[in-house]
């Protein structure tokens, strides 16, 4: 979600395995990726790219763990504090059977929050609207992108180069 | 998860597909005008939701008086509905949640729309348990909320309690993990379309882009949410068993209650995800997709649990001899040579014996053979529930007070009337959305399609060095 446009050049690709090697060769070169696009999640690409491992599991376990404490705590509170019922002669705080809420609880206020976290930090929401460079990258085009907004005539070219040596079908450039 | 599979297996992708093969098949349906297949069935299926319109309104106008229940029998097709919707609803999570941890692949093919029947089947199941209050209206205070009787809190040690936290959790946590999943593909619907549907769909996919980021926070994502659906699906059904265990009736007061109620859910899932699947391949020629090798592999897991099940009824009559006690031995005396027997034949003959077919091979890879099992399963599991619910129930501690229950016209049209609701809610989703996942099914082309796998394989693709890892 940039606020102004960008000129992108971009090079589609037929095959994953041919992107792949682009990515690593791109690496090779030090050149500098704006994105890769996809439309499947390709195996591997990750490590290529250099991308750090996903810190959502991380969010989903903290949420996990304030619905877990969140929901005990508030069932003991009610059953010892506010409003102390005998159920079945058993205790006011019987922790055995306060299990089954607060498993649900934990899973309930995990996923929310990290299916919440996941949109919010891809940018992505109920109409949203992301530019997108193509529209055969989400059919069978893997798209390598470069940000040359502030490239010379003779560094678009090399890119273009590049692209075309590794494999690319079609270059061509966007502004998004 | 990419490991190759086995030389063993069989291709999952028939037909020598493309990415943008895939693409046109999947996305196809849904850009096409109905076929008048789906037209009929379409208005069968508004047809029954009509009646479920009328029959909740008939329940809510006239009160639970217009159901056969009675004093000795307080649970009937209300309860037995409700637990063979939420025992189907599981079929969808085992196969995206269970089978994802599992890294089966086969589950690429099916778990779309096993999932969306998971969704609508908890709907259903949700339904009875609303209705069954009789006052619709006050259905909220089920809920803990500060309210002005003190606050006056719900009974947290209650299992009928737990089932709303599970039922709800169950639902909202099904429901996201399948979204996220359609996120993409929605994305893929929209990059084909023009115009309004354009606008629809760019809305509905959430302005997805298919970057690497976003698609290693996806894949995070969902391993995540399927570590949680795991025990949750697991949770949910023992929560249900536990509605019956954790009283004190004779024949509901079992420690197997939990395994024995999973295993039936299972069962009983991927029974109607067999019915759906036999019908949605066909209807929307997806046999590619959804092979004979997916539906062998779901057939397994119907024999598997088909046995699990029937080694706990035969269990369960064991224990109750060996108990020694005479309550628990006449409850089951009772539920085999009651007033109710026929529906424990029902059972055992769908069940237990009826599955037994598909120790054949043959007979696993018969689509004919495998729709009308998948149909005696669903009635074979419909009357387990009620032989556990209304027989039990038939005969308590009082002779005086025992009572024989038939349901009234009401409670059967409730009933086919939530068939009505699942099927329009299932053929709404076959034409709006892509009903098997399009990159998932696209991430295993490579690993699953015929020309790189299995008996046809191409020469120019054998020994290619795999990038995959």
């Amino acid at each position: 979600m940039k606020q102004e446009s960008t000129q992108v050049l971009y090079g589609l690709y037929n095959d994953e395995e041919v992107l792949l090697h682009a990515v690593k060769k791109a690496k090779e070169d030090h050149l500098d990726i704006m994105d890769v696009y996809s439309p499947f999640p390709v195996h591997g690409l990750d490590n290529i790219l250099g991308l750090t491992e996903s810190r959502i599991h991380i969010a989903g376990f903290i949420y996990g763990l304030i619905g877990c404490l969140s929901a005990f705590l508030f069932m003991t509170w009610v059953f010892t504090r506010d409003w102390p019922i005998i159920f079945g002669g058993k205790p006011y705080f019987s922790a055995l059977a306060f299990i089954p809420i607060t498993f649900e609880v934990t899973v309930l206020f995990a996923s929310v929050g990290m299916v919440v976290t996941f949109y919010t930090i891809c940018g992505m929401g109920p109409g949203v609207d992301n530019p997108t460079l193509d529209d055969r990258i989400t059919d069978d085009k893997f798209c390598i992108a470069f940000d040359v907004d502030n490239a010379d005539e003779s560094k678009q070219a090399a890119l273009r180069q590049f692209l075309t040596d590794t494999g690319a079908e079609e270059v061509n450039v966007k502004s998004i | 998860m990419s490991a190759p599979i086995s030389a063993i297996r069989e291709p999952l992708i028939t037909g020598s597909k493309t990415y943008h093969t895939i693409t046109e098949d999947i996305c196809g349906p849904t850009e096409r005008t109905p076929t008048t297949a789906w037209v009929i069935a379409f208005i069968v299926a508004v047809t029954g939701l009509a009646l479920y319109v009328f029959s909740v309104t008939w329940t809510i106008w006239v009160g639970i008086g217009s159901w056969n229940l009675n004093r000795t029998i307080n649970w009937g097709w209300d309860i037995t509905n409700f637990v063979w919707w939420v025992g189907i609803g599981h079929a969808g999570t085992l196969i995206s949640a269970i089978l994802l941890l599992f890294r089966q692949k086969w589950r690429t093919g099916v778990n779309r729309a096993a999932e969306a029947m998971t969704i609508f089947a908890v709907m259903c199941a949700g339904q009875f348990p609303l209705i069954h209050m009789g006052r619709l209206w006050l259905g909220f205070f089920i809920f803990p909320y500060p309210n002005t009787r003190g606050p006056l809190w719900v009974n947290f040690n209650s299992p009928l309690l737990w089932d709303v936290f599970a039922i709800s959790t169950y639902f909202t946590v099904s429901l996201l993990f399948w979204y996220t999943g359609l996120v993409p593909d929605f994305a893929t619907v929209r990059d084909r379309a023009k115009g309004l549907r354009r606008k629809i769909y760019s809305y509905v996919s959430f302005g997805w882009t298919g970057s690497a980021k976003h698609w290693q926070r996806w894949e995070a994502l969902s391993l995540v949410l399927a570590g949680l659906a795991t025990p949750l699906v697991l949770s949910v059904h023992t929560i249900v068993s536990f509605d019956f265990a954790t009283s004190v009736i004779p024949g509901w007061h079992t420690t197997i209650f939990p395994p024995y109620f999973v295993a039936g859910a299972i069962f009983s899932g991927f029974a109607m995800v067999q019915t759906l699947m036999i019908m949605t391949r066909k209807v929307l020629k997806l046999e590619d997709y959804i092979t004979l090798e997916h539906i062998d592999s779901m057939n397994k897991v119907i024999l598997a649990t088909g046995s699990i099940v029937g080694v706990a009824y035969l269990t369960e009559l064991f224990i109750a001899w060996y108990s020694g006690y005479i309550y628990e031995q006449f409850a089951f005396y009772n539920r085999v040579m009651g007033p109710y027997f026929w529906s424990y034949i029902g059972m055992m003959g769908c069940n237990v014996i009826s599955p037994q077919i598909f120790w054949s091979k043959k007979m696993r890879r018969s689509i004919l053979v495998t729709f009308f099992m998948s149909i005696f399963i669903n009635i074979g599991m419909w009357f387990e529930r009620f032989v556990i619910i209304a027989s039990t129930l038939a005969r308590d501690y009082l002779p005086s007070s025992w009572s024989y229950y038939s349901p009234s016209w009401v409670e059967v049209c409730l009933f086919i009337g939530t068939l009505g609701l699942f099927s329009t809610l299932y053929l709404v989703f076959m034409r709006v959305a892509p009903v098997v996942a399009v990159a998932e099914i696209k991430g295993i082309l490579k690993t699953g399609g015929d020309q790189y796998v299995g008996p046809n394989i191409k020469h120019d693709n054998a020994h290619k060095e795999s990038t995959q890892h």
